[in-house]
């Protein structure tokens, strides 16, 4: 078991070295997602499962797909085409799906080990954190709320596209305002 | 469960950081920068889980959930920062708003 952590490791190392030298964005996300992925598995060997499935949820689910949706909102150009061709082509996807691949491996190693369950019982399931986060953090979920209804507002407010009606110096004014 | 040395863990943990912390110094494009402060975010809710997995506690799964919780919120924020940034400069480079272009 304790292999499958360093091997998870080596991973996450690897991969997040990939995605700060990459040149081109979309690369770069492919190997962040891999680099989550691994550290889920970390978790899971750590013996929180929970973490580990949010991990995969919300970190390589939800916000690398806001990282998609906004790169393809900024790659609108004639050079898109060309883009999508490089980005089909295997030197791209080569080298993430080598370490995906080693991932499931472990995975189906662990599953085929031991069921799927955590070997000795130990670890926190989700319900020693859902007894522990509603109780004694109840005012840490509720100021989580009230952030996350902040960072939809803030987010809607920055990113609407401004009236292109006017001039330019009238999306200029825009820009400076955002600027402060 | 593991039986990995805690230290073990910690120090993937500040490797992770380390990488990070250097997308943010090295890359001059925004959205690698955005990313590697996400790296630098999940390195840190590492060293939550293994801290609160060494004593059995769940607090330190519960802070992960908090750091999950404000990376969602910042990187929301953040990207429509970014696109708006892109649509007054035209380029994602950072050092395209400095130099005092208003």
């Amino acid at each position: 078991m304790n292999t499958v952590f360093y091997i998870s490791a080596a991973v996450a190392i690897l991969s997040t070295a990939m995605v700060i030298s990459r040149l081109n964005a979309i690369h770069a996300l492919l190997y962040m997602i891999v680099s989550l992925l691994a550290v889920a598995m970390i978790f899971f060997v750590m013996g929180a499962p929970f973490i580990a499935a949010l991990e995969v949820i919300v970190y390589a689910g939800a916000i690398m797909v806001l990282f998609v949706f906004a790169m393809m909102m900024l790659n609108l150009g004639q050079e898109a085409v060309e883009r999508e061709r490089n980005w089909l082509s295997p030197a791209s996807w080569a080298g993430p799906v080598t370490l995906v691949a080693v991932l499931f491996a472990e995975f189906i190693w662990i599953v085929s080990r031991t069921g799927g369950s955590l070997p000795g019982g130990g670890g926190l399931g989700p319900k020693q954190v859902g007894i522990a986060l509603l109780g004694q953090y109840l005012v840490g979920v509720e100021l989580a709320s009230m952030l996350l209804l902040a960072g939809l507002v803030g987010a809607y407010h920055i990113g609407r596209r401004m009236p292109r009606t006017g001039e330019e110096n009238e999306a200029s004014r825009a820009g400076i305002s955002i600027k402060q | 469960m593991i039986t990995v040395p805690i230290e073990h863990v910690i120090l993937m943990a500040a490797i992770l950081f380390s990488l990070g912390l250097t997308g943010v110094l090295a890359r001059r494009n925004v959205l690698f920068i955005l990313l590697s402060i996400e790296v630098m975010l999940n390195a840190a809710g590492i060293a939550f889980v293994a801290a609160g997995a060494r004593w059995a506690q769940a607090d330190g799964q519960i802070m992960f959930l908090f750091i999950l919780t404000m990376a969602a919120a910042e990187v929301a924020v953040g990207l429509a920062i970014i696109l708006q940034y892109y649509r007054h400069t035209g380029t994602l480079d950072v050092d395209a708003m400095g130099g005092g272009r208003r």
